[in-house]
Formats: C-alpha cells, structure tokens, sequence
C-alpha cells in the first residue's frame, strides 16, 4: 500500500483543564476512504479542526507527504491540499453555484483596471465540474439556495476537487440528508476516492461508514481505540465500540433490535 | 458511469422562458416602478414634465440622491446600512465651505482633502462595527447625530456665530476644476442640437436646456461603474458573498474585513461628493443639508431591490429607485395633486418594494 497523504501521531488537545484529545493516531493514503467514527462528544470535530489547521495541537505530529508540518492557519492546509467540507458547507444560498464555486478564488481575465471576473471561463468549469459529479444544473446562474441538501454537499465537494485538494475531509456530510441523496453523496466520495483523493469521511453512523469505507477508525472519549479494515469488522461490533459497548447492548435489549 | 449519460438534461426541468428569467432580476421591481411612475404622470401631469427641460428638472434631485443611493446599496448587498450619510453630506459641505472659503484652497486640494476626510470617517464607522460585533445600523445612527451636530458645531465657529456659510460660488469661481463639479456638461451638443432643430430654444437661439447639469453625468457614471463592479469583478463577488454569509465568505478566503470597511468609505465619499456638488451649485452650505437622505437613499437601495439582510440586490436598480424618486418629488408639481402626497407615496413604494423584494428572494432561493 502507497505512503500515507498525511499521518497524525499522538495528537493530544486539552482547553485549559479539558482533555479535549488524549492520543489519537490517524492516517489517510491516497484514494482511500478513512471514515472516523464517534459519538458525540467524541473529539471528532476537535480532531478534524486540528486536522485542517484551525487548531494547533498540544502534543502530537503531522507529516504531511513525508515531512512534518505545522499549519499555522486554515490557509496553509488548504494551499498545502487539505480541504475541509464543514457542516455549514461555506456556501451562500443567494447566490448562483458559480459564484458560490469560485467564491474567493475568482478566475480574471483582462490586465489592470480592466482585471475582470471571467464568467464564462468560470460557468463553463462550473457546469463540467458539477456534471462529473453526477448533477445537472438548471444553469450556472441557478441560486444554491434551490439545490437539495445532497446538491450542495456535492457542490462543496467538487470545489474542493477542483481546486486540488489531496486530502478530502467530509464533517458529517450525510446526517441532515434524506436516503437518497445519502446514496448520491456516498456515490460522489466513491468518485473523489477513485480520482486518488484521500478522503476523510467523518460520520456517526455505521451503515453509511460501511457503504464507502476502506478503512475504519473509532474516536471515543479522546481516544483512538484502533483502526480496522474493511471486512475485518461489521457493524454491530463498530456501533458497540463508539458508544464504548456496554450500555448499547443493555439498550439494544430493551429496544428489542439493532439501532 | 459514464459522462454521456450524464450530459443529458433533467426531465424535470421545463425550459424556462425569458420572462420568467427576467422575474428574478433584483432590478426587475424598479423597471416595473419607473414605468408605472411614468404612466401615472403621463396621464396626470402637465405635458411639459416630460420636455427635455422637465426630465433635467426631476432627474437633477434624482441624480444626487442617486449617488448615495447606489453607495448604499452597495453597502447593503455587503450586509451594512449607513444612516450617518445624510448628516455627512452636511459634515463634508461644511469642511468642504471651511477649505475653500477660510482656507482659501484651490479646488484641487480642496476637494480630494474633503473627500479623504470622509473616507476616514467612513473606515472609523466600519472599523466601529467590525471591532464591536454591533449592528452597524446603531454604530451608524451615533453617527447621524454626532456629524449633524458637529457641522452645526463647525459652521458656527467658522463663520462667526451663523448655521450657514457663505461665500461659496465666488471662492471657486474661476477654478478649472469648477466645470467638473459644477454647472451643466455638454452645453456644446444642445447647441449643436437646437441648430439641427431637434430640441427647443429661446428666441435668441439659446438652447432651454443649457446642458446635462453635472450631477446627471457622474450619477450615470457611477452606476454604470458600480453596476460593472458588482457583476462582472472578484471585488463584485466578495462583496455578494460578505453579504451573504460573512462566516462562509471568510472561510472562503473572501477578505471580509477589507470589504466592508471599503464600502462605508465608499458611501462616506459618495456623501462629500454630493455634498461638493451641491454646495458649489448652491454657492453656500448649511447644517441642514443632506438632512434624511440617509433613509432616502435606503428607500432608493430598496426599491432597487437591495435586499434588508444583504447578499442580493442591484446598483442598476437603486439607479431606478432614484429616478422613480426624482419623479415623484418633482412630479407632483406639475399635476393638480397637493405636493405633499409626495410623503405619502414613498411611504407606500418602500412598503410595496419590500414586500415584492421578499417574493423575488423567495423564488430565487426557492424556499416555499
């Protein structure tokens, strides 16, 4: 198997007397899908914050592509490739999905004052970008506001293919989404992951983890409790080691199936 | 799955027609606006509102509330208001009247000096409301006293006691800058126009209308830069998206900061701009210059399509807006209504544009 994208050793994070991270180890390779589970309050989103430079960990080290890093801001992770799809998406919902695409990375064309957004340039990658995806726009000019849920979180996820991202973190992309355009989003990190994406894909639910995931990794209390292969583990045992096992079962019981 | 059978368009979608295309303009309201306005005083008003003489009669008010207008709209698609313009029109007129009557400046140090002054306030109002977290529309109704009283403050002791200044016309008299922001541009083509018989003149062959008075000329002129800025440059695209949603403009890379603080400069410099023209054309300035234009140019933005959340709206539209409110302010003169109505009527455009704004929103965002 190919070297890891980008390798956390030991990341610890504590705020002040909160031990938000207590040693947790992660890695992505290229074209893989690495899905980090946990229940809330797990440190996931902590993790991932660190993951893409929001914030600096109290102990641990990143090598990024063989050679240690430091990001010092949100920035420098996504120049360096990482690119991070967060809940809120960072989408504008007045605005068209062109707009929204190169929100901030306007492609010019001209020289001097007469330095222009080239629109067309950028409805033209737009449009291609988002029919590689598997969606039809109306048009360029269509308003993200009038896109479903799934939509957006793909319209988010090809602007970060297309402007290079390596490493692909997803924060929950699926857990607002209705069934269908849960299979849709899952169907666009298959395609990210065959492009030779690494792809982080954070969720707290087994059954979408299983469906993409190559390999598995559980974050409970600030603590990684290991990493599994896909087909070394099914879902029962994964849904028993984020909820840290006991409980679930006792409840399991009383509910009379699997949740 | 291949890309081919991807190409293929959406069933679901019928192919949408122009009009409907042109129902989600922002500017549509204020076209709509403009041609009912005009058919009102088609049918209501003396004839000659509409002579070459009558146009420059009412787009002369509408041009100088439209250069604060277009500011503030630019501000509002940005996420801000500004209720500090109208009293910096008459902050700006006096240190413009102080510089070029006490000082005795030519206009070339004059006027970019009042114009930097104002910038610099206009960052002080956004730095304010970026530091702080509050509103800007508080941050900014501080300002609408503190610069009202400090140009009634200032003319006193400027001029020895008196709340307006004088002196104004024949201190720039002469300058080469004065045609620029003064008079009436273009005399040339009416004269050339009355010789080709195509507009009217006096009977000693001067034309009726000497010319374009120049506030017409920079209130097209602004609006068509700021309409270009907004729709066809990065800056246009930032300015939508930290509107919009600052948080995910920022995290975007959008330079949030820099935008808005750029655009309650722009809106300071649109004021002493109008506050420039308006005092040479007067030849003296007063502290009640410029008094509730700060609500008027919103109503202008509004009625342009300027959203009140910001993220959408037009410049082209709040261009409208403010002919719509040349129109109705002049017009009035020229029918048997009672003046007065004027009020009235705006009162009742802002309310019908808001409520048609926030349909256009919803069928743009296709919320239900």
């Amino acid at each position: 198997m190919s070297a890891p994208i980008i390798h956390m050793e030991n990341i610890k994070k504590h705020y002040g007397n909160v031990i938000a991270l207590n040693g947790v180890t992660f890695d992505v390779r290229a074209g893989e899908c690495h899905c980090l589970l946990g229940d809330n309050g797990a440190g996931k989103s902590t993790f991932i914050k660190t993951m893409s430079g929001v914030h600096k960990p109290t102990e641990g080290t990143i090598t990024f592509e063989g050679k240690p890093l430091s990001f010092g801001s949100p920035r420098d992770a996504m120049e360096a490739g990482i690119a991070t799809v967060f809940q809120d998406l960072a989408m504008i919902p007045l605005m068209s999905v062109t707009r929204n695409f190169f929100m901030g990375r306007e492609p010019t064309k001209g020289r001097g004052i007469f330095k222009r957004f080239d629109i067309d340039t950028a409805n033209e990658i737009t449009m291609a970008e988002m029919r590689k995806m598997g969606i039809n726009l109306r048009g360029p000019d269509q308003a993200v506001g009038t896109l479903s849920g799934g939509e957006r979180q793909t319209v988010a996820i090809a602007r970060a293919v297309y402007f290079g991202a390596k490493v692909l973190i997803l924060d929950e992309p699926t857990s607002a989404l209705g069934v269908r355009q849960t299979a849709n989003v899952l169907a666009t990190i298959n395609r990210v992951r065959e492009q030779g994406i690494g792809v982080v894909f954070i969720s707290h639910n087994v059954r979408h983890a299983m469906a993409v995931g190559d390999r598995f990794t559980v974050l409970n209390r600030g603590q990684t409790l290991g990493t599994a292969t896909r087909g070394e583990i099914n879902p029962a045992q994964l849904q028993d080691m984020m909820a840290g096992g006991q409980e679930m079962a006792e409840l399991e019981g009383s509910l009379g199936g699997t949740i | 799955m291949s890309t081919d059978t991807l190409a293929h368009s959406d069933e679901r979608i019928k192919s949408e027609p122009l009009l409907a295309k042109l129902m989600k303009r922002p500017e549509l309201g204020a076209i709509g606006g403009v041609v009912l306005v005009t058919i009102f005083f088609m049918i209501t008003a003396d004839r000659t509102m509409f002579t070459l003489s009558g146009v420059m009669n009412f787009m002369t008010p509408a041009a100088q509330l439209g250069i604060l207008g277009i500011a503030a709209a630019l501000l509002m698609i940005g996420g801000e208001f500004d209720l500090s313009i109208g009293s910096m029109v008459a902050f700006a007129g006096m240190v413009f009247g102080v510089f070029t009557v006490n000082v005795g400046m030519p206009l070339i140090i004059a006027i970019p000096l009042t114009l930097a002054l104002a910038a610099a306030l206009g960052a002080t109002n956004g730095m304010i409301v970026l530091r702080t977290g509050l509103p800007s529309f508080i941050v900014t109704l501080a300002g609408l006293f503190v610069l009202r009283g400090a140009a009634l403050v200032g003319l006193k002791l400027f001029t020895g006691g008196s709340t307006q200044l004088r002196g104004i016309r024949e201190a720039v008299e002469g300058d080469f800058l004065a045609p620029i922001f003064s008079g009436d541009a273009f005399g040339f083509i009416m004269r050339w126009l009355v010789e080709a018989g195509i507009v009217d003149s006096f009977k000693s062959g001067v034309p009726k209308v000497p010319g374009i008075p120049v506030e017409i000329i920079w209130f097209v002129a602004f609006s068509a830069i700021a309409t270009y800025i907004l729709l066809r440059t990065p800056i246009g695209n930032w300015i939508f998206a930290t509107g919009g949603d600052a948080l995910a403009a920022k995290n975007s890379g959008v330079p949030v900061r820099r935008v808005k603080i750029s655009l309650f400069m722009l809106t300071a410099m649109a004021a002493a701009l109008v506050a420039i023209i308006t005092v040479i054309d007067a030849g003296s300035t007063d502290a009640r210059r410029g008094f509730m234009k700060e609500f008027e140019a919103i109503i202008a933005a509004v009625i342009g399509g300027c959203l009140l959340t910001g993220g959408y709206g037009s410049a082209i539209g709040a261009f409208f807006g403010a002919i719509i409110f040349g129109m109705v302010t002049i017009g009035l003169t020229y029918t048997k209504f009672d003046q007065d109505w004027f009020q009235v009527f705006l009162g009742a455009m802002l309310l019908l544009a808001v409520i048609f704004n926030n349909v256009i929103r919803r069928r743009v965002t296709g919320e239900r």
